[in-house]
Formats: C-alpha cells, sequence, structure tokens
C-alpha cells in the first residue's frame, strides 16, 4: 500500500486537517498564508499526479475505509473529477499566491490566520464534491464550502461585504435545500445513496413522478448555487464584495463545482434512465442560458466596477457551459468540461490583473482606472492579452471554448443556427465591456489631474501568476490536447454504452 | 392512497411553502432567517417520514431479532441528523451575519439598508 494509492482521499483530507491548525495558530505573521499556500501546492501536485494516472489507466474507485462501495462512500475519480480537482487547487494556489498583498491590504491582520483557515474548508469542500461518489456526501460538502465561502465574502473591506454575504447565505441555502429534497425522493425510490448503484436502481422506476420531480429539484438546487440565470443576483454582488483574493478563487472554481454536480447528475441518472422527460428538462434550460449569456453580456456592458463586470460576465460564461450541458449531446458534454477548464484560465488571469489594479489604486471603479495603461503596462497588457481570450479570439483557450460550443450547437438543426448567432452576439458584447477597460486604460487622461505618481507595478509574484495564466491561455489555444483529451474521455464514458 | 395516510407530507409541503414565502418576501433578516428554519424543516420532516415503515420498531437489535420482526430505516435518520447540524451551522452563521450587519447600518431592514447604501 502506497501513498500514491491514498491520493484520493488525501486530497480531500489534508486541507480538512490543515485547516483547525491555521485557526488554532491564530499567528499575525506569513506564517498562516505560508501553510495555507504550502497545503494548496501540495494538493495541486496530488491532483496533477491523479490526473496523469486518469488519463493513463481510466476511472479510479476508492472505497473509503476499505466498505465495498453500496455500504461505505465511494470516491470516484474519472476524467472530469480529476480535471475539477486541478482547478480547484490551481485556482486556490494562484490565488493565495497572487494574492497575498491585496489580502494584506484589505483584511486585518488579526483575521487573516482565521480566514486563511476558512480558505481551505472551503477548499475542502469543493475538493470533496469533485471526488465523491455519494449524493449526500456531496450535499455535506457543498454546504462545507459553502459556510466557509459565505465567512470570507463578508471579510470583505466594505460593509456592503455583509449584506452580499447574507443574500449569499440564504441563496445558497435554498440551493443546497432544493438538492436536498431532489436527493431524498431519489433515495425514496431507490434505497441508495451511491450514484453509481442509483444509475442502476433507477432503471427500474424510471417512469415514476418521484424520480422526475427528484430531477426537477435537484437540477434547481444546483442550478440556484451555480448562478444560472435568473438566479444569478447574488454573484455579481458577492464577487464584488468580497476580499479581491477570494474572487480570484471563487471565480475560477466555485459555481463551476455546482455545475459539475448537474452535468453528473444530468448524464449519469436523469438522461441514461428518463430519455424524454430528462431531454424535456434539459430543453427547459437552454432558453435560461441564453438569457444568461445575452443579459449577462449586455449587463456588464454598462457596468461600472471591474469586479461586478467581470461577475456578470461569469454569468455569461457559464451559461456557455450550461448550454453546453443541456444539449444532451456527447459533442454538447465535451464543449461544456472544455470549457470548464478554459473558463477557469480566462476569469483567473482577469481577476489577478484586476487584483493587481485594486490594490495600486484603492479602487475598482472603471472611470477612475484611467492612465493604468501607462503606470502598469504589464498588469494592464496581461489583463488584455485575457480579455481576448474571453471574447474567443482565435489562439486563445477561449477560441477553443467557442469552436467546440458552436459545432455542439449546429448539431441541433435549425435551432442551432439560432443559437450560434446569439452566442456571436454575446461574443460582440464581450468585445464592447472589455474594449470599455482597454479604452480607459490606455486612451484616458486621470481624472481631474489625480497624480498617478505613487502608482507602481503590481508586485512581482502577482506579475509572475498573471504571465503564466496568459501564458497558459495562449498554450491551451494553440495545443488543446489535455483538456480536449480528458473531455473526450469523460464524454466517451457519459455515451460509450448507449451509443 | 388516503389523503389523511400522507398526513406527513401534507406538512411538508406547507412547511417548504410557508418557508419559502418568508424567505422571498420579508424584509427583515432576522426573520428571513426564521423562514429558512422553517423552510430546512420542512426537509427534516420529509426524511424522517420516509424512513418509517409500517409496523417497524426502532432499528435497535437486541438479542436476535425474531423472523419477520420489522425494523424503521436508519439511514435517512442519521442523513438528517447530519442536515439538522448543517442547519443549525447556517442559522447561526446567518444570524451572526445580522448582528454585524446591525452593528455598520443600524438596522436589519433591508428598505433601510438600501436607502442607507444608496445615500452613501
Amino acid at each position: 500500500m502506497t501513498l500514491t494509492e491514498q491520493f484520493p482521499v488525501l486530497v480531500v483530507v489534508l486541507p480538512l486537517f490543515v485547516a483547525p491548525l491555521l485557526a488554532l495558530l491564530a499567528s499575525r505573521g506569513n506564517l498562516p498564508w505560508l501553510v495555507a499556500t504550502a497545503t494548496s501546492a501540495l494538493t495541486f501536485a496530488m491532483a496533477i499526479a491523479l490526473t496523469a494516472q486518469v488519463m493513463q489507466t481510466g476511472v479510479i474507485d476508492y472505497d473509503l475505509g476499505n466498505w465495498p462501495v453500496p455500504f461505505g462512500i465511494g470516491l470516484t475519480i474519472g476524467p472530469l473529477s480529476a480535471m475539477m480537482l486541478m482547478i480547484i487547487s490551481g485556482a486556490s494556489t494562484v490565488a493565495l499566491v497572487a494574492g497575498r498583498e491585496s489580502m494584506n491590504a484589505e483584511v486585518g491582520t488579526a483575521h487573516q490566520a482565521l480566514l486563511y483557515s476558512c480558505w481551505l474548508l472551503a477548499m475542502t469542500g469543493l475538493l470533496g464534491i469533485a471526488v465523491t461518489g455519494d449524493a449526500f456526501n456531496i450535499f455535506v460538502f457543498m454546504e462545507i464550502s459553502s459556510l466557509a465561502s459565505y465567512v470570507m465574502v463578508a471579510n470583505g473591506p466594505k460593509r456592503q461585504a455583509l449584506t452580499a454575504s447574507f443574500k449569499y447565505l440564504v441563496t445558497g441555502t435554498l440551493g443546497a435545500t432544493f438538492y436536498l429534497i431532489g436527493v431524498g425522493y431519489l433515495y425514496m425510490m431507490t434505497g441508495t445513496l451511491n450514484i453509481a448503484d442509483m444509475a442502476v436502481r433507477l432503471a427500474d422506476v424510471s417512469d415514476t413522478l418521484p424520480v422526475m420531480i427528484a430531477g426537477g429539484f435537484v437540477i434547481l438546487g444546483v442550478a440556484l448555487k451555480a448562478a444560472l440565470f435568473p438566479m444569478h443576483a447574488w454573484m455579481p454582488n458577492a464577487y464584488q464584495q468580497a476580499p479581491t483574493p477570494v474572487a480570484i478563487f471563487f471565480a475560477a472554481c466555485a459555481t463551476k463545482v455546482a455545475l459539475f454536480v448537474m452535468l453528473r447528475f444530468q448524464y449519469e441518472l436523469l438522461l441514461p434512465n428518463l430519455g424524454p422527460q430528462a431531454a424535456f428538462l434539459s430543453s427547459w434550460l437552454i432558453p435560461l442560458c441564453v438569457g444568461g449569456f445575452l443579459v449577462g453580456s449586455a449587463v456588464a456592458m454598462f457596468e461600472r466596477d471591474l469586479k461586478r463586470m467581470l461577475g456578470y460576465s461569469s454569468v455569461a460564461q457559464l451559461a456557455y457551459i450550461v448550454l453546453g450541458i443541456s444539449l444532451a449531446s456527447s459533442s454538447g458534454v465535451t464543449s461544456a468540461i472544455i470549457h470548464f477548464f478554459n473558463h477557469a484560465l480566462i476569469k483567473s488571469a482577469l481577476f489577478v490583473a484586476v487584483a493587481g489594479m485594486v490594490l495600486r489604486f484603492g479602487s475598482s471603479n472603471i472611470e477612475q482606472l484611467a492612465g493604468v495603461g501607462k503606470r502598469m503596462p504589464l498588469t494592464t497588457l496581461g489583463f488584455v492579452m485575457a480579455g481576448l481570450s474571453l471574447i474567443g479570439v482565435p489562439l486563445t483557450a477561449g477560441f477553443i471554448s467557442k469552436w467546440y460550443l458552436i459545432q455542439a450547437v449546429l448539431e441541433q438543426g435549425p435551432m442551432g443556427i439560432l443559437l450560434t448567432i446569439l452566442i456571436l452576439v454575446s461574443s460582440l458584447m464581450a468585445v464592447v465591456y472589455i474594449w470599455k477597460v482597454v479604452e480607459v486604460a490606455y486612451f484616458k487622461e486621470p481624472v481631474d489631474g489625480q497624480p498617478l505618481v505613487g502608482v507602481r507595478e503590481a508586485p512581482m509574484p502577482l506579475l509572475v501568476i498573471l504571465w503564466v495564466l496568459v501564458f497558459a491561455n495562449i498554450w491551451f489555444g494553440i495545443d488543446p490536447s489535455i483538456p480536449i483529451a480528458l473531455a473526450e474521455q469523460e464524454a466517451a464514458g457519459f455515451f460509450g454504452g448507449a451509443r | 392512497m388516503n389523503l389523511l395516510g400522507l398526513y406527513n407530507y401534507w406538512i411538508f409541503i406547507l412547511l417548504l411553502v410557508v418557508g419559502l414565502y418568508a424567505v422571498l418576501v420579508k424584509g427583515n433578516y432576522v426573520k428571513r432567517m426564521i423562514g429558512l428554519g422553517i423552510f430546512q424543516s420542512a426537509v427534516f420532516l420529509l426524511y424522517i417520514t420516509m424512513d418509517k415503515v409500517e409496523g417497524g420498531t426502532g432499528p435497535i437489535m437486541q438479542g436476535v431479532p425474531e423472523p419477520g420482526q420489522l425494523y424503521a430505516n436508519p439511514i435517512p435518520q442519521v442523513l438528517i441528523l447530519t442536515a439538522i447540524v448543517v442547519g443549525i451551522a447556517v442559522t447561526a452563521l446567518g444570524l451572526a451575519l445580522a448582528i454585524r450587519i446591525r452593528e455598520e447600518y443600524g438596522s436589519i431592514e433591508e428598505s433601510d439598508i438600501r436607502r442607507l447604501d444608496h445615500e452613501s
């Protein structure tokens, strides 16, 4: 029994164990940050090892405590889970390294150790959802991560952070409770909580009303958690008010984990067993996605706060992912998974750049950032490059996402052409809101001769992280073989038996 | 399929809707937390109801069970125990936030807070 065999559980247990230690530590120096970053980096390394293993040998099954699966809790790491592990731990590491000075500027030193403790707990919850094969376990991990997230958002520098956190708490709890109702109905009908076991047993009861209602409740619950239009109001608020490093972390992975749950339920449980009813359910999601990316992009165009703008842009981007999921086709799910990966790269790069600007300007109001292009050329250029990727310019990761999504959409016949046009309209709106920042950054004189003397380039660690992410955006735009291989492996797992 | 036999499920739906109403409509943060508590309790009731087995006793094994002895299903009880703990944590955190909001704004009414944010 080697250590690598235990990685599936260690990846979750490590941050879980370090979190209370950090809270006990309550030191005021660099130690809490150092411990949190080291834990996060170690988790990231394990996630990469697991991904490599999954790509070579396929799905990893791990029985917790050696209890055989329908009785004990089983961990299942498929290609998508492995990718989620990488995204979560990677985003956490990136945000911790790049956001250190922002954290010092925005959160009092007395609270930092506790905040980092919550950070690790949030990470534990998100990672747990990615690896577990148990439907109720997902609920518990969801609430672990959510509770920690509410605390982190409430620690934002302004008092509006408190109300933002409260709204997040109410919406998040409603979402989790709806999910719990859905799982309850599924348990009633199947007598099991293990997702793989449930998939087998659902076949006998697939036509019953409770199962359909369960599907509805689960989708509704995770849609609330994932800020799917029109249930998105809490998200831009929370991103704007949270401490900036927390916003980097969440923007890359928090809502995606809810979409991951939606994807698993749709493709592992509902579509194979419910057939037409599940297709009916997902066809209801398509108008919501269209509303999501049109409204999200449109509001982003008029938003004056940079962080809020990126929040609304996330509403739009996540709608692309849900669109991929709701197409109920192999190419649709492939495009969704590719965008999981690429959107994490894009949004974390954008938010890292914004963290640099906010750190130096003390404001995230776009108007006040006039002249940032001259004072912080590297940060601004990084923002623009990541923005290009967001729009979907060729040779960037964003282009690959759009390419796969549009291909998947076009398979749907006449409706696909309409959807493609709408996606292109939404992309054009992205051009507008990214351009708005470019214009202010490079071509506007500072407001009322405000001196920019004190403003200098962002700190070195932030710049390094930013450019690593920008480079990754270009790398995965030119050679997207890793995300595509993972996505196709996962899609083949879903559709291999059926088609 | 008698209506009275589904008594618990009717109460589940009633509590669910009452809770949801309070969460969505009330502007007072403490009332919203109360609504959220009612909403969650509804789900606890759903789980507790489904574990009942007609003629079953508590799921505790004493000696050798008699043949034909029925037991209630213990798993939903265990699950909902976890969910109750989660619910308590959420309520505690929500109320703590309400206290902090009152310290900062001097009110826990949504309309007041919106006005104060607008003015500043």
